[in-house]
C-alpha cells in the first residue's frame, strides 16, 4: 500500500507557539485514521496543516503526488450560518468541483456530470433541487460529503462530523463512511470525540495532546492507560 | 405615465434615478453575501463611519468623496478583521465604532460650521445630492460588482457558503472578503448622500432578506435581490415625487412593503402546500 501523507517529527503552529509538536504518522491508501484528543489538543491545527492551510514550522510533511494533484476532500464543522442558507443541493455539491476548474469562469459538462455522480453515490440525487436548509442533519451531511467527493476522490478529512446529529443519523453516517472506505477505497481521516463508535471502525488511532500520546492500532490503544481513560468505561 | 415623463424632465431627478438604480443594484448583490455571512452589521457600521468622514470633510472644506472613500475602505478592512477574529465581541465593537464616528462627525460640525443642511442631508439623504460625477462613479462601481457576480459567481458562492471548505479547495477567501468589503464601502459612501446615513444599510439588508423568504437557491436569491432592489427604488422615488416625501425614507418603506409581500407569499404558499398534503 502506498503512503498518502507522511509526517516525520512535524510541528504545526502559529506565530509564537506550536499547537502540535513532534508528530510522526502516516496515512496510507485505504486507511481509516482516527484522531482523538481533548478540546484544544491541536486536532484542528493538525487538520489545517494536512489541508495545506498552515505550513509546518518544523519536521517534514510529504504529501503524495496524486493527492497534491486532486486535493483532499474536506468536511468542515458546520457553521450556524449554513443552517438556514438558501442554496439548492446541486449548487452546494457542484461547488466542490471549483478547484478542478482552474480559471475558467463557468462549470463544464464534465464537472456537472461529476456532481451528479457524487449525488447518486450518496443517494441524494432526488434531493438535487431541494433547499439545503430544509434537509435533516443527516441529509445535510451527505450533501457535504458529496461536495467533498467532487473535490477529491482519494481521501476525505472529516472534522467532528457527527456533532449535532441524532443517534440514528450518526449510525447511518458511520455506515456510509465505512462503505466509502471499504468498497470505494477512499482513505478517511476523522477527528472525533465519539470514541465508542470509532474504535470498531478505524485501523489507526492518533491520540493528540499537543504531542503524540498514542499512535497505533485501536486494539493496542484499548490496552494503554491513556486509551482506557479516554474511552471511559467503553471497553473494560 | 404622465408623472414619469414629468419626473424625467428634471435633470437632477434623472441623475438621482440613474445613480440610485445602480447603487441599489450593487448594494443588493453585495448584500446577499454579507447577510448570509452574518456580516450585515458591517454595512451599518460603515454607514456611520461614512457619515463621520463626510461631515468632517465638509467642515474642513475638503472634497467629501476624496476623504471619505479611503477612510471608509480602511474602516471596512478593520471591521472585517474584528468580525473574522471573533475574539472581541464583534457586534459590540461595531456598535462602538458606529456611535463613535457619528459623535465625532456631529461634534466637529457643530464646532465649525454649525449643523448645516449638508450634514442633515447626509443623515437623512437628499435627492439633490447626486452630481454627474457621482453618477459616473456609480456606473463604474456597478460594472465592477456585476463583473464580480458574473465571472466569479461560483467562487462568491463558495466563499459565502463555507469559508473553510473554499479555503481548503484553494480559493483565496481573504481576497474575496476584502473585495466585497471594499465594494460595500464604496457603495455606502456613494449611496448615503442620497439615502442618508441612517438608511443606506437597508439597501444592503432588505433585498436579500426579502428574497430569502421565498427563494431556495442561491442563484434565485441573487437574481431576485437585484430585481427587487431596483423595483423598490423606483417605486420609492415615484412615491417620493408624488407625495413630496423624503426620497431615502420612501425607498426604505417600499423595501419594507416588498418584504411584507414576500413574507405573506411565503406563508400562503406554505399554507397551501400544507393543505395539499
Amino acid at each position: 500500500m502506498s503512503s498518502l501523507i507522511t509526517c516525520s517529527h512535524v510541528d504545526f503552529g502559529y506565530e509564537n507557539h506550536d499547537a502540535v509538536i513532534d508528530l510522526t504518522m502516516e496515512v496510507e491508501e485505504g486507511d481509516y485514521f482516527c484522531v482523538v484528543g481533548a478540546n484544544g489538543s491541536g486536532k484542528s491545527t493538525l487538520v489545517k496543516g494536512l489541508l495545506g492551510l498552515l505550513s509546518p514550522t518544523g519536521g517534514s510533511l510529504v504529501v503524495a503526488e496524486e493527492l497534491r494533484k486532486t486535493g483532499i476532500g474536506y468536511l468542515p464543522q458546520q457553521t450556524a450560518a449554513q443552517k438556514d442558507f438558501p442554496a439548492s443541493v446541486r449548487e452546494v455539491v457542484l461547488s466542490g468541483a471549483l478547484n478542478r476548474r482552474g480559471n475558467r469562469p463557468f462549470y463544464s459538462r464534465e464537472e456537472k456530470d461529476m456532481a451528479k455522480q457524487a449525488m447518486k453515490r450518496l443517494g441524494i440525487l432526488e434531493l438535487e433541487k431541494r433547499c439545503y436548509r430544509e434537509l435533516s442533519g443527516g441529509q445535510q451531511q451527505r450533501v457535504l460529503i458529496a461536495r467533498a467527493l467532487c473535490a477529491a476522490g482519494k481521501m476525505l478529512i472529516l472534522d467532528e462530523p457527527v456533532t449535532g446529529l441524532d443517534p440514528q443519523a450518526i449510525q447511518d453516517f458511520y455506515r456510509l463512511i465505512r462503505h466509502l472506505n471499504r468498497e470505494e477505497g477512499i482513505a478517511i481521516l476523522m477527528v472525533s470525540h465519539d470514541m465508542a463508535n470509532i474504535v470498531g471502525q478505524a485501523n489507526k488511532i492518533l491520540h493528540l495532546h499537543q504531542s503524540v500520546v498514542f499512535y497505533g492500532s485501536p486494539e493496542e490503544y484499548g490496552r494503554t492507560k491513556a486509551g482506557q481513560e479516554f474511552l471511559g468505561g467503553g471497553i473494560v | 405615465m404622465k408623472m414619469i415623463g414629468e419626473m424625467l424632465s428634471y435633470p437632477f431627478l434623472v441623475r438621482a434615478l440613474a445613480g440610485g438604480i445602480l447603487i441599489s443594484l450593487c448594494a443588493a448583490l453585495l448584500g446577499v453575501s454579507l447577510v448570509l455571512k452574518r456580516y450585515s452589521m458591517i454595512g451599518d457600521g460603515l454607514s456611520h463611519v461614512s457619515f463621520g468622514a463626510l461631515s468632517i470633510a465638509v467642515a474642513m472644506g475638503w472634497a467629501p468623496l476624496a476623504v471619505s472613500v479611503p477612510v471608509v475602505v480602511l474602516a471596512a478592512f478593520f471591521l472585517l478583521r474584528i468580525t473574522e477574529n471573533g475574539k472581541i465581541k464583534s457586534d459590540a465593537a461595531i456598535a462602538m465604532i458606529s456611535a463613535g464616528s457619528l459623535a465625532a462627525g456631529i461634534v466637529v460640525t457643530s464646532l465649525t460650521t454649525g449643523m448645516t443642511t449638508d450634514v442633515s442631508s447626509y443623515m437623512f439623504g437628499s435627492i439633490l445630492a447626486m452630481s454627474p460625477w457621482d453618477v459616473r462613479l456609480s456606473a463604474a462601481l456597478s460594472a465592477v460588482v456585476l463583473a464580480l457576480f458574473v465571472f466569479c459567481y461560483d467562487r462568491v458562492f463558495a466563499v459565502t457558503f463555507d469559508e473553510s471548505f473554499a479555503r481548503a479547495t484553494g480559493v483565496n477567501v481573504s481576497a474575496y472578503n476584502v473585495i466585497i468589503a471594499v465594494l460595500t464601502a464604496i457603495t455606502i459612501v456613494l449611496g448615503m448622500q442620497m439615502m442618508g446615513a441612517m438608511m443606506i444599510s437597508s439597501l444592503i439588508i432588505f433585498p436579500a432578506l426579502t428574497s430569502m423568504q421565498v427563494f431556495k437557491s442561491f442563484r434565485a436569491v441573487v437574481w431576485s435581490s437585484g430585481i427587487v432592489a431596483v423595483i423598490c427604488f423606483c417605486l420609492g422615488m415615484a412615491a417620493s415625487y408624488r407625495f413630496s416625501t423624503p426620497a431615502g425614507a420612501s425607498v426604505v418603506l417600499a423595501n419594507l412593503g416588498a418584504f411584507a409581500a414576500f413574507w405573506a407569499a411565503q406563508r400562503i404558499g406554505a399554507f397551501l402546500a400544507g393543505k395539499h398534503k
